[in-house]
């Protein structure tokens, strides 16, 4: 009986051995392991055995079993792997064909440079005040030490609009700047605050409008965000520290600034901020004219006339003020050049942002 | 202001490069935004942070010459020969130039023709190049009609002077022969930009003494010292001031035996480098002397002004015009003039618009032998309204518009007489005759060293600060911690007071160098933080919206009631729509303010309708309009989309191309509405004119309508040219949407117990919303119903006439056990009883 177990299992193991796919294990279970297989018979003869043979058989035909068993097993998951394999070979696609496309949806490229500024100023306690377009010569030009005549109101060409009574010297306008908006923020604040106001620190976002002709540099509505900071001991320095840690944060890090000289009726002494090119490292470029400087924004001391237009006294409060155009940053950064772009709403423009 | 800088060292030094200057001008405040080089080398380095244009004149290639004999060319007409002599030797020169023509016939010259001589190999500007002005050439010799060329006599534009091409340039007599042209007439000019604070600089003088504050170089006034007096001028003109407040001063000079000629070259070329175009030697010295002081100036032909008076001693005036007055200027023009207009007269009449436009009638012309010249001051405002009303800017009036200080006005009488001495020839009557009934008051401010260390943030010493505003010309006392500063009297910009020292702090801030100021971080008290939530909230939308797949847009706020009209339909014109007009539009398409945020955004898809089959668009904008009473205006924000053609983007595996309409745009907003938590809202039937009437929706919750929602008008869109496929739209209130946002949301647990599902198939009468059957499962499922999503619907002939099916799936869910199925009967039965006895539903079979 021995000899016969032995042979079982050589035979079972070579019949296994040339066996190469699923099916054919199927197969195999049924012959060496099934109910009529050889090993199978070897247990419904140990009826047959003595006493004495009856142990020593059924232990060693269980032995065989479980060598087979173990062998199917270890087979059929070389098998499976082998069927992966196989699978894996032949399920290459072409990876340099189009993905399926999504509909992606876009910010306008305004709105994306505007809130990188609200962030860097909102970093810096800055909060964002709005007011309307829709302005009077008082609070754009008059309060703001743009009396009637003044010759820098030629800087800043008005859409007027006309209205049912006679306004005077105070018609109504489209705002030619938010710094209207400086006058709202600080009565507000001062009649909110009469006996020593706390310090006001905020951005005015808004569009405004100026009557100019249409060209690739000139627009009649665009974007401006202004800033205004008032408390009690203000700088000159303080201004030049915030705006050019605002140009650090906004153009990078090794962003260079420059603060000179200019005019402003609301703000004395006044100054225009440029930052050293970012699109050329200072070389010199088509968008910085050669210059190696970019024309940020106008700034300047909030003018004593001002103050006090706000309700805040000139002697003991202070403060500066600031304005920069978002689309003309926009389009130094994108290298766009024609600022028409931004209204006229073209998708093939708009896509890209 | 162009500024030559040959002129500018007759009044101050400078020591330093042109670029350099340049440089420090432009952070004082006088932005240098152009160095055009005529003739002085061009640096090598170029212009480092200053734009440069123009040529150097090659000092050895370029140089002084003069002609003895212009010769007629052998074999053609229009070409001469110029025996010339550059310093070194002689030449035969061909050139075509017209001007040399008169020469032909004179014989040897004398004196000589004095010329700027090109030799061979001299780089000027390539003067036929029409495409580049900025092109240059190198002289080469060639043979023009048989006779060698090598050199040329030159044109001003082929030294970059001017556009002048007809001529060459005929220096003047006493131009050195065989110098260098650079030597000679090489120049640089400073484009620089005027801030219209900057009036003083205005003027060559003006710039030089901010050069001397700069540099520290010192400036060096003109000395005017006329060769010969006449007559007095005392009795020969007088002089009436109407209201000293509309003129301040009023100068007069005079000189006789003047001649008609023109300028010397030089004075020509600086004309012509500051801008001016020369005229005659007269004229030239007005001009001359305004740009060089800074005072314009105005000259009258004395004879004429004598016979108008009838013989009798001419009296000058100046008073308001009377309204509809008439006056016909230098140009030919009759004006009529308003009561704001200031206007020097005589006893016949009005001469002049006052620091604007002399009048034709007493013109200086060919025969005026005898010249008033007239220096004034003038208000700024009448001059400004002048000049606005009547369309008439000049660079007199640009000056008088921002302030010139009388002091300026018998300086600049005086220098004018004396050039026209010098150029033309005369006598200068002796002394003027001055009115000067309201002399300014130039400010005196106080100023301590605390002052300018709580504006500027540093710290210096009374000592300081005066050394600083002393190269200003600032008269400065100190005594100890005090400074009283005097403003110069040619100055109009110092205010008085804490204006007055705000204008010197600027000031002091300029001299010290803005660049050195240190730079603080804000050490002042952070104020409280309140947020702007609208702009926040406006900003969640706009991201929203954009992960919805929308494009932003931004559109004009300006645009014309005939464009707006295009949003309705044509018999559902808004006739009654007030618009907020603009005054003055700067064309006929932006006329008013919108009022239809919507009309914008169907502009937006006219015009992209070629380009994109898919269009997905927002804009959250205002409507700005007059308020009910008319004394106001509104503001009001609203959130506009639309949302046209293929579902999907187009892809080599094929893709969704069904068209998208209303039903896309309802489930992005409810996407919408979702993401922003607001429950509840309802989608009911409305009208809206710009929208398809059977496919219109109000949007409203708690009866407050948030806005609609529709397929636009069929008409509407003919007037937009687009074509038939649906076009969904909505237009938002956004003020409303904002409101409905609630800060704080709850969230529900996920449930651990199991949920049963199932379908439920009703057949209604069609013309039930689906909404009134959803919300009455949902109301009757109670909290165990967690879901109802409608999934079919289905009409057909087995329904019945005016029946539809609506096939719902179900979500029953306990938070607390699990259900077994006699509970979902229970509910089920409880949801189809209410349903058949109160909407007349039926359950329908499988």
């Amino acid at each position: 009986m021995a000899v016969d177990l032995e042979k079982i299992k050589i035979q079972a193991l070579e019949a296994l051995e040339s066996i190469n796919g699923l099916d054919g294990l199927e197969k195999w279970n049924v012959i060496y392991l099934g109910k009529n297989s050889a090993i199978m018979d070897v247990f419904k003869s140990l009826g047959t055995l003595s006493k004495e043979e009856k142990p020593l058989v059924g232990k060693n035909a269980n032995l065989v079993k479980v060598a087979l068993e173990t062998a199917s097993t270890a087979k059929e998951a070389l098998l499976k792997q082998y069927a992966i394999y196989q699978a894996l070979e032949q399920e290459v696609i072409d990876v340099s064909l189009p993905g399926r496309r999504v509909v992606r949806g876009s910010l306008h490229p305004t709105t994306q440079t505007l809130r990188e500024i609200y962030r860097v100023f909102g970093n810096m306690g800055f909060q964002i005040y709005r007011s309307q377009e829709v302005e009077s010569d008082k609070y754009n030009f008059q309060l703001l030490n743009f009396p009637p005549h003044h010759p820098a109101r030629d800087m800043q060409d008005t859409f007027f609009l006309e209205s049912s009574e006679d306004r005077g010297d105070d018609p109504l306008m489209m705002r030619t700047h938010t710094s209207p908006g400086q006058i709202h923020a600080m009565r507000e604040h001062t009649r909110k605050y009469p006996a020593d106001p706390p310090p006001i620190r905020i951005i005015l976002p808004g569009m405004c409008y100026r009557y100019e002709q249409i060209t690739s540099r000139s627009e009649i509505q665009f974007n401006q965000v202004e800033g205004l900071a008032v408390g009690k001991g203000i700088t000159f320095g303080d201004l030049k520290g915030t705006l050019s840690n605002f140009a650090r944060r906004m153009f990078g890090q090794d962003a260079k600034t420059r603060f000179r000289a200019s005019h402003f009726p609301f703000t004395e002494p006044s100054a225009e901020m440029d930052v050293g090119c970012f699109l050329c490292g200072s070389e010199g470029c088509q968008v910085c004219k050669g210059t190696g400087w970019l024309e940020i924004l106008g700034c300047g001391m909030v003018h004593p006339t001002v103050l006090m237009n706000g309700g805040f006294d000139p002697e003991i409060y202070s403060g500066f003020a600031f304005g920069m155009g978002p689309e003309r940053i926009t389009m130094m950064r994108h290298h766009i050049e024609d600022i028409r772009y931004f209204w006229a709403n073209d998708l093939r423009f708009l896509d890209q942002f | 202001m162009k500024v030559p800088i040959s002129w500018l060292k007759e009044y101050v030094e400078i020591n330093l490069p042109l670029e350099e200057l340049a440089h420090r001008l432009t952070l004082a405040g006088l932005e240098v935004e152009e160095i055009r080089y005529v003739g002085l080398a061009m640096p090598e380095e170029g212009g480092g942070e200053t734009k440069i244009t123009g040529i150097g004149w090659h000092p050895d290639q370029i140089v002084v010459a003069e002609i003895s004999e212009v010769m007629p060319h052998p074999d053609a007409d229009r070409l001469v020969l110029c025996r010339l002599n550059d310093g070194k030797q002689e030449h035969i020169v061909l050139t075509g130039a017209p001007n040399l023509l008169p020469f032909l016939e004179s014989g040897k010259l004398d004196p000589p023709l004095k010329v700027a001589y090109a030799r061979e190999g001299a780089t000027i500007m390539d003067a036929y190049n029409e495409t580049d002005p900025n092109a240059q050439t190198t002289l080469k010799r060639k043979k023009i009609r048989g006779v060698e060329s090598y050199s040329m006599t030159c044109s001003e534009k082929e030294l970059g002077i001017s556009e002048e091409h007809e001529g060459i340039i005929l220096l003047d007599h006493d131009a050195p022969t065989g110098t260098p042209m650079a030597d000679y007439l090489g120049d640089a000019v400073f484009v620089i930009a005027i801030t219209p604070n900057l009036a003083r600089a205005a003027s060559i003088l003006g710039v030089a003494r901010e050069v001397a504050a700069l540099t520290g170089a010192e400036l060096k006034l003109p000395i005017i010292k006329p060769a010969l007096f006449g007559d007095p001028i005392q009795g020969k003109v007088s002089i009436v001031i109407d209201n000293p407040e509309d003129n301040p001063r009023f100068v007069l000079g005079m000189i006789e035996n003047v001649e008609k000629k023109p300028s010397p070259y030089w004075v020509q070329l600086r004309l012509k480098h500051a801008g001016v175009r020369p005229i005659d030697a007269l004229v030239d010295a007005t001009n001359y002397t305004m740009l060089e002081i800074g005072e314009p100036l105005h000259a009258f032909d004395y004879d004429l002004l004598l016979k108008r008076a009838g013989g009798k001693t001419p009296q000058i005036g100046t008073r308001r015009a009377k309204k509809g007055e008439k006056l016909v200027t230098l140009d030919g023009v009759e004006r009529k003039l308003d009561d704001f207009t200031v206007l020097v007269t005589d006893q016949k009449g009005p001469l002049s618009l006052a620091g604007v436009m002399g009048g034709a009638e007493t013109e200086v012309g060919p025969e005026t032998r005898t010249i008033l010249l007239e220096g004034a001051s003038w208000n700024y405002v009448n001059v400004r309204q002048t000049v606005s009303a009547q369309g008439l800017p000049s660079e007199a009036a640009y000056r008088f518009e921002r302030g010139v200080h009388p002091e300026l006005a018998p300086l600049g009488v005086s220098r004018c007489l004396d050039w026209m001495q010098k150029w033309t020839g005369g006598i200068i009557a002796e002394g003027l005759v001055d009115e000067y009934p309201l002399p300014p008051v130039d400010p005196t401010v106080e100023l301590c060293p605390a002052d300018v260390q709580r504006w500027l943030g540093i710290s210096l010493s009374s000592q300081e600060i005066a050394d600083l505003l002393k190269k200003l010309e600032f008269e400065v006392q100190v005594n100890a911690d005090q400074l009283l500063v005097t403003t110069p009297p040619h100055r109009l910009d110092i205010g008085e007071g804490m204006i007055g020292k705000a204008d010197l702090m600027e000031e002091i801030a300029r001299i010290y160098g803005y660049d050195l100021i240190p730079e603080n971080d804000l050490a002042d008290g952070l104020p409280e933080q309140v947020g702007n939530r609208d702009l926040e909230l406006e900003e969640i939308i706009r991201d929203r919206l954009a992960g919805l797949g929308l494009q932003e847009v931004v559109t004009y706020r300006m645009t014309s009631p005939e464009a707006e009209a295009r949003v309705h339909p044509p018999d559902q014109l808004d006739q009654d729509r007030r618009y907020l007009r603009v005054a003055n539009p700067i064309s006929s398409d932006k006329t008013v303010l919108r009022q239809d945020l919507l009309a914008s955004l169907l502009e937006v898809v006219e015009r992209n309708r070629r380009i994109r089959d898919r269009i997905a668009l927002f804009e959250i904008g205002p409507e700005i309009l007059p308020t009910q009473d008319k004394s106001g205006t509104v503001e009001r924000s609203r959130l506009a989309i639309c949302l046209s053609g293929s579902r999907g983007l187009s892809s080599w595996q094929g893709s969704e191309q069904q068209d998208m309409d209303f039903f896309d745009l309802k489930g992005l907003l409810e996407a919408l509405l979702e993401g922003l938590h607001i429950e509840g809202v309802s989608f009911k039937p409305d009208a809206y004119p710009s929208f398809h009437p059977g496919k219109t929706a109000r949007i409203e919750k708690d009866d407050r309508i948030l806005g609609r929602l529709g397929e636009i008008h069929p008409q509407v869109k003919q007037n937009y040219k687009l074509p038939a496929k649906p076009l969904a739209a909505a237009v938002l209130d956004l003020e409303v949407l904002l409101e409905m946002i609630d800060d704080l949301y709850e969230v529900q647990p996920i449930p651990v117990h199991p949920p049963v599902l199932e379908d439920l198939a009703l057949v209604v009468d069609e013309d039930l919303p689906a909404q009134d059957v959803q919300n009455m499962i949902e109301q009757t499922g109670g909290n165990t119903l967690r879901e109802v999503r409608l999934f079919d619907v289905y009409r057909g002939d087995q329904l019945g006439e005016g029946k539809k099916s609506l096939a719902y799936s179900l979500v029953y869910q306990d938070p607390e056990r699990t259900l077994t199925d006699q509970d979902v009967l229970a509910i089920r039965n409880k949801i189809v009883l209410r349903l058949e006895k109160e909407l007349g539903a039926k359950l329908r079979s499988w």
